[in-house]
């Protein structure tokens, strides 16, 4: 039994094998290792870019003061005036990139005030509250308050949402 | 082969002086699109957030924008963010009762009555986003990480959905996706803080109880807050790194 090398044979049969096994853990280790994998840390670097792929749904309140500047306007000095304005009007970046293809919903009052203003035990007492029933009688609240700044009356004719923005 | 060989130089080049967004940026200056590199940079901003009890309301503004924002599941089980509502009896911190229906998405009806002698108030909970996140160590196979600019993140597409998170999260952020059998959680609106917008939390909370804030950046008023506020984060002892910082958190509160 011999394959000519002799005693050799046994170190080279070794590191052959050794050779082998390197190359096999590069080959495999390039199959299942993601790209990006350990760029950062120990994670797919990939992975950042696809959490900032998401669409945005709340435009924010600079895109809605570019048409609809009368608002902060009206809201001035009132206890609404710091509130984003889809605070109360949902997300409405849709309507924002194309205002005719979505158009926004106008609140129903008696909700909306309510999710706010319904007294509660746990809110915060000097935050403004009251019984929704004993205080309204059933009237809706936009007819003593303006939404935008609840301190003064409604507007003589409140601006029709079907007719697009109030500018 | 000259050409191969002049690859491999720009490529070990690339490898050798630029890291991570430079590397990122310079392939697109080289596609020819240097309008495709990203100019937001992770390593110029450290997020958290200030959550002032005092201020919060319980309407739960925040519950249904974020599950608007990021597409969360309707399921009263799946929340990145939910409001708690604490009834601490008078004389006894130690056994508060806490409720949360609905994680507050419909707002909370009155339940305790004024006058006896309890303390009543509205908890916002939300990942804390750790800087030394339990979360993170745990997952066997890097599908959770915290980002350069101080953000936990999945990684949807890795995630095995082995929920060994879900039980490591001492604050209980984390739920199971059942549309995917991965894991989710809030990613401080990671889409929307890099395109320099707030969180849909915070843009949806009428009375600013929540604020984001960038640590890096010394202008940003959180700086000033945490001056001037004694704040508190959630089970410190728990040494987490946790960047939800409390203002006017009770005792009772876990």
């Amino acid at each position: 039994m011999s394959d000519g090398l002799g005693h050799k044979g046994h170190l080279v049969r070794v590191a052959g094998l050794y050779a082998a096994g390197t190359a096999a853990f590069f080959v495999l280790r390039a199959f299942f290792v993601p790209a990006g994998f350990g760029a950062y840390g120990h994670y797919r670097a990939g992975a950042i870019d696809d959490n900032r792929a998401r669409p945005v749904a709340f435009a924010g309140r600079a895109a809605c003061v570019e048409c609809h500047s009368d608002v902060p306007e009206a809201a001035k000095g009132g206890p609404h005036q710091a509130i984003r304005c889809e605070a109360c009007h949902g997300p409405l970046a849709g309507h924002a990139a194309d205002p005719a293809e979505k158009k926004a919903v106008r609140p129903d009052p008696r909700v909306l005030c309510a999710r706010c203003h319904a007294a509660n035990v746990a809110r915060p007492a000097r935050f403004p509250q009251v019984d929704v029933a004993e205080h309204s009688g059933g009237e809706s609240c936009t007819t003593c308050h303006a939404a935008h700044n609840p301190k003064e009356p409604p507007p003589a004719a409140p601006p029709d949402p079907q007719k697009g923005g109030t500018k | 082969m000259n050409q191969d060989r002049r690859d491999f130089l720009a490529r070990s080049g690339k490898l050798l002086f630029l890291t991570g967004a430079a590397q990122l940026a310079f392939e697109s200056v080289l596609r020819g699109e240097p309008e495709a590199a990203p100019n937001y940079r992770t390593t110029d901003h450290w997020w958290g957030m200030t959550i002032d009890v005092e201020k919060c309301i319980g309407c739960g503004n925040c519950v249904r924008a974020c599950k608007e924002e990021n597409d969360v599941p309707r399921e009263p089980s799946c929340f990145r963010t939910w409001v708690e509502r604490y009834h601490v009896p008078e004389g006894d911190i130690e056994r508060p009762q806490v409720d949360s229906p609905n994680g507050g998405y419909d707002g909370f009806p009155e339940k305790y009555r004024a006058g006896d002698g309890s303390k009543n108030f509205f908890v916002p909970k939300l990942c804390n986003h750790c800087a030394h996140s339990p979360c993170v160590q745990v997952c066997p196979v890097g599908a959770t990480f915290e980002s350069p600019d101080g953000v936990v993140l999945v990684d949807k597409k890795y995630c095995l959905g082995c929920r060994y998170c879900v039980q490591a999260c001492p604050y209980g952020c984390r739920f199971i996706d059942p549309r995917t059998e991965t894991v989710d959680k809030c990613s401080l609106c990671y889409h929307r803080i890099t395109k320099g917008l707030t969180t849909a939390c915070c843009e949806a909370c009428p009375t600013d109880a929540r604020v984001l804030g960038d640590l890096k950046n010394p202008k940003d008023p959180i700086h000033e807050f945490l001056r001037t506020h004694k704040v508190q984060v959630l089970k410190p002892q728990m040494a987490t790194g946790s960047k939800a910082y409390y203002n006017g958190l009770d005792g009772s509160v876990r």
